[in-house]
This record gives structure tokens, sequence and C-alpha cells, in this order.
């Protein structure tokens, strides 16, 4: 079994280097072409200039929210930060709105994603079982969610019906689970928990219950790690529930909290009452919008390095079904 | 496990009293049944998402009637008098809905025109490189803002673009002369909103066609290389033929969803002075629905655009079923 789920995760690697090999040989053996030289040159530069359109804005953003609010206002910023300070970083950490976003975003990802997961080994288990059925029946129910949508109104009434709005409850339940990810999951179980394994359990009296906890997984390591960090970063990203169903300012997870400040120019004034007027006139709180963005980015592009590969595996399972 | 037994003692016993012979019996009513009885706990497993499915997506789809019912919140949506298609007749004949229609369709096209064929350039290119510190250092830096979240994406746009303070406003505005506001200039906003969602998800979209590219078989390239093509016929000739069909698969799937503009970004990027171009169906739905609370007349709206996307989805899957090409399902 193990190494059925090694054997998938190396088979696109042992691919890759495959074909690198291929390629080495062809360059050692037939010369390449002055044509083909430059053709390298062209993609490497244009690689390189499309890195920096990447990363510019991106290194701007964060030398903007470490300068003076009068370099920023006069345009003396253009690369690296310009007479660096922390005043900025100082008032967002007095802004209690922020804090209490960074609480809720956290709360809401953690219990959302675990009811995700749940949910989608429920859903995702039995349709990859030959022996259920219905299977085929249930898998169009699910796919025709995919097709049409009731919309946003009748969603919304039904969630007001159900007493959930300006809940907790309503940051988790209308999003419990996502079709496709079920998809990627009993597509994931088809190739890697084979039926002999299952028929061979049930003949030593198995039972189902017992097959997916035993079973199924211990051996789902892999694809929990790439469905935790979908709905994760779903659950913290998404804003627009968080928009249409909650009214009350400490539910506002992070987004919300961010879209206030960031786009509607909201910002709570009380922090900036400690520095003066004069500051204030100077651009401060253009430098507030600068490090709040950083602030908002940073804890997703430190553990991106970390969880990317998983995220490149999901999206390949997806493609596997496809 | 005895209990299991039990059951299955059962089971057989019934197969044999009706068939005589076989264990398992022929009739397929009586095959459901047994498969209930044996595998009843694969059922109770799914009894949870199946009801998360039809509480969240199948009620919903039931609601939609309210589209045809004048909606009173006394009476509830089944409660209510019927309307026929009045809410659909209002939103045809108002003047705003032409607009509304046209700029949906018209961002989408223009995102599908100049976003769908970058990420396949990009991996292409990608894929070209030798060097892996380079190969994985560009794939990491492109796929960076995938992880940036629509609201300080959003928020993170409107500073850059900003006329005094901001790196890209600035350099235009020196460019120009004078003080732009790029935002509030709604000839610019699908210009801003199409190559900004190319920025954020280039990188994440060359993922898909990078793995494509690795299954390539290298005896294609190595005959290819001894038959004397060079690197850009063996990109056209070799890589795009066989990643065909990951591009077809993925250009159904965009081109269905061309009346779903990415809702969050649109309304995030929208202010007053755009938004004779920034209105799009979902926003629309949005403003009149649960800003102004005129449920049915949005309910009316998002209907005519889930059904538009639905046809779509089916018509183009089939006439790429018939091509040759490839299919959904």
């Amino acid at each position: 079994m193990v190494t059925n789920v090694t054997n998938l995760m190396s088979f696109v690697k042992s691919k890759l280097i495959r074909n690198q090999s291929i390629k080495k040989i062809g360059r050692t053996s037939i010369a390449s072409s002055a044509g083909d030289k430059l053709f390298d040159i062209v993609i490497h530069f244009a690689l390189v200039i499309v890195v920096l359109i990447v990363l510019l804005p991106l290194l701007y953003v964060l030398s903007a929210s470490f300068s003076t609010p009068t370099a920023l206002r006069e345009g003396r910023v253009w690369i690296f930060p310009v007479e660096p300070t922390l005043m900025a970083y100082e008032a967002i950490f007095r802004d209690p709105s922020i804090l209490r976003g960074f609480y809720n975003s956290a709360f809401y990802m953690i219990v959302g994603t675990v009811i995700n997961l749940t949910m989608t080994v429920l859903a995702a288990y039995p349709l990859s079982r030959k022996q259920f059925f219905i299977r085929n029946y249930v898998m169009g129910i699910f796919t025709f969610t995919m097709l049409f949508s009731g919309g946003l109104i009748p969603l919304y009434l039904l969630v007001m019906d159900l007493g959930l709005l300006n809940t907790r409850w309503a940051m988790w339940l209308p999003t419990a689970l996502s079709v496709w990810n079920v998809i990627i999951t009993r597509t994931f179980y088809m190739i890697t928990i084979p039926d002999e394994l299952y028929e061979s359990t049930m003949i030593d009296g198995c039972s189902d219950f017992r097959f997916l906890l035993s079973i199924v997984l211990p051996l789902s390591g892999p694809i929990m790690a790439v469905m935790a960090l979908f709905y994760g970063i779903a659950h913290w990203n998404t804003f627009f529930n968080a928009l249409i169903f909650l009214s009350s300012d400490d539910l506002f997870p992070l987004q919300l909290v961010l879209r206030n400040i960031l786009i509607l120019h909201q910002f709570d004034a009380a922090v900036i009452v400690d520095f003066d007027a004069l500051m204030r006139r100077m651009g401060l709180m253009e430098l507030l919008r600068y490090a709040v963005i950083v602030v908002a980015t940073v804890p997703m592009l430190c553990i991106f390095p970390f969880v990317q590969r998983y995220f490149i595996k999901g999206v390949m399972i997806g493609a596997l079904k496809g | 496990m005895s209990g299991n037994n039990h059951i299955y003692d059962k089971i057989q016993k019934g197969a044999l009293e009706n068939d005589g012979k076989h264990l398992i019996p022929r009739k397929k009513q009586n095959a459901l049944f047994l498969n209930l009885m044996r595998h009843w706990q694969l059922y109770l497993i799914m009894l949870l998402p199946i009801t998360y499915i039809v509480v969240f997506h199948y009620i919903p789809m039931y609601g939609v009637q309210l589209a045809f019912r004048r909606f009173n919140p006394m009476l509830g949506i089944t409660g209510s008098p019927w309307a026929g298609f009045h809410f659909f007749d209002q939103f045809f004949r108002s003047p705003s809905s032409r607009e509304v229609i046209w700029n949906t369709v018209e961002i989408s096209i223009y995102s599908i025109i100049a976003g769908f064929p970058i990420p396949i350039i990009l991996a292409i290119a990608i894929n070209e490189v030798k060097n892996s510190f380079f190969k994985k250092s560009v794939q990491m830096i492109t796929y960076a803002p995938f992880f940036i979240s629509t609201v300080v994406m959003v928020g993170m746009l409107l500073q850059l673009l900003a006329a005094r303070t901001g790196l890209i406003g600035r350099v235009i505005s020196m460019v120009v002369g004078q003080e732009v506001h790029l935002m509030n200039d709604p000839a610019l906003f699908q210009d801003i909103f199409v190559w900004s969602g190319i920025w954020q998800g280039a990188g994440i979209g060359a993922v898909i066609y990078l793995a494509a590219l690795a299954s390539v078989n290298p005896e294609l390239q190595e005959a290819a290389i001894l038959d004397g093509a060079s690197k850009i016929q063996r990109i056209w000739n070799v890589d795009i033929q066989c990643i065909r069909p990951t591009i077809m698969m993925l250009l159904i799937l965009s081109i269905a969803g061309i009346m779903n503009v990415g809702f969050e970004r649109v309304f995030l990027m929208q202010n007053p002075l755009n938004l004779s171009e920034s209105e799009v169906i979902s926003t629309f739905v949005y403003k009149v629905g649960l800003v102004s609370a005129n449920f049915s007349f949005a309910t009316a709206v998002g209907l005519f655009n889930s059904v538009v996307n639905c046809i779509l989805l089916v018509s183009l899957n089939y006439i790429l079923k018939r091509a040759g090409e490839v299919s959904l399902w």
C-alpha cells in the first residue's frame, strides 16, 4: 500500500527527471544551433523580466511601509525604504479591530477546516467504493451543483431561515463541503486503495466503518494535507460570506476589517490621535495602509514555500480526473 | 463483527429462499436492497454529506421559484403570490440591463483572450529552462501572488495606482506630466482588472501545464531532435500538441465561466466613478438584492445568469465532444 502511494507521488517526478536526462543527451550529442542558443537567451531574459514584474510591486509595498510618511508623500521611496521607521506598525498593533480580525480569522479557519476535512472524507470514501451501488447517482447529485446553483438570494434567505445570520455558524455551514475537492479526494482513493485490499479485509470480517478508520484514514495523509491547504486558504481569504452574513464588528474576520481599512478607507481615528494632526496630514494614513498590507500578507507568504508542493500535488490530482 | 456476520447470514438465507441456488439474486431491486443490508454503513457515512448538499445546494435551487413570485417576507418563498415573468421583463427593459450584461461579457472575453495563453507561454518557457535552481525560483516567485487574498490584492492595487504615493501611479503621472487617478477612469477599469488578475494568477495557472509538459513522452522529443527540429519547432510540434487536451479542457472551463466574472475582485475594485464599466451581473444582483432588499428581482437576474452559464457549458462540451477533442463528462 505504502509503495502505491509513493508510486503515485514519484510518478511525475520520474517523468521530469527522465525528460531532463534525454534533453541532456540531446544537447551533448548534437550541437545546438545558433538559433536555439538565441532562443534560450530570449527565454531566460523574458523570465527574469517576469520575475521582476512580480517582485517589484511587492518590494515597493514593503519598503513604503517602513519609510516615513514625509518621504512617501514627497515621492522619494522607490525600491528601498527611506528613513526607516516602525511608526506605522506601532499604530497598527494598537488597533484592536485588526487583532480581533486575526483572532476571528484563525478561529474560522481552524474549525472550518476540521469540518471540511471530516465532510470531505465522509463523502469521498463511499463514492470511491464500487460496493456502494448508488454511487453514480450520488455523484450526479453532487456534480449537478457545480453546473447550476440557486444563486445568492435563495441562499441568503435559507441562512436567514435557519437562524444562522450573524453567528459564527454562517461562516462554517454554507461552505462545509466543496464538491470539487470531494472529486479530487475520491480520485485519490480510487488510485491508492485497490479493490483487492477492500475485498480481503471484508473477507476477514472488517466492517465499512473499521475499514475507513483503520485503512483509509492512515493512507489519507498526503491528500488530507492538500485538502487542509485548499480549504484553509479559502477560509482565510473569504470575505464575501462574512460581508453578507455577519453584521456585528466582533465577529468580523480579518479580510473584512482589511476591506474597511484598505478599500473603504476607514481607520479607527483613536489610533492616530497619539500622533499630532500634522503627521496625519502628511500621509500617515497612506503609510498605515501599506503596513496593513504587509501585516496581512506576511503570514501567508511565510508558510507558502513550505506548503506549495502540497498545493501543486492537489492541482495535479485534480487534473488526473479532468 | 459478529453483528455483521449475523446480517450476512440473514442475507444469504433470504437470497437462497428467493432464488434457490444463487447467493446474489439477479433482480436489480433485490440487489439494491441486499447492497443496502450488507453495506448499510456506507450509506450511513454518506448521510451527512448528502444532507449538506440537499440543504445548502438543492433547497436554494428550489428557492429559485422566488424569481417568479412577488416576495413577501410574511408569506415566505412558497407562499408569496405568483408574478410570472414580471421580474425578467423588468430587468430586460431597464436601461441598466444592457450595460450590466455587456460589461460582464466584455470583461470575461477580455480576461480569456489576454489571460488564457499567458500561463501556457509561461509554462513552456519555464519548461525550457535547464538550470534547476533558476527554474524553481521562477516558479516559486511567479505563483507567490496567488497566496495574497483578494482583499489585500485589491488594497495593494489601489495603493500602487495612487497618483502621488503609488509606484505605478507615480511613474504614469511622470510620463503623462500631470496627476492621473487611474482607478477613477472608467475607460481603464477593464485593463486594470484583467492585467492585475494575470499578475496574480498566471503563475498558479502555469502549474497544471507544467505537469502536463512533464508527462510529454521524451521519445517524441528525442525523435524530433534527431530529425533536426529547432527548439521552436519542437515546442510547437511536440509540446503544444501533447498538452492540447489539457489546454482544451481548461478552455472549456474558462469559456463556460464567461458569465461568472470573479465577483469579489470586481466588487472591491468598484467605485462610484468607474461604475459605468465595472458593474457586472453578480455585483448588480448583490446590490439590488441584499442592499436594496429587492429579493425577487435579484433572484430573477441571478437565475438568468445561472441558466446562461449552464447552457454555455453543456453546449460547448457537446460541440467539443463531437469534434473529437475532449469532454468534461
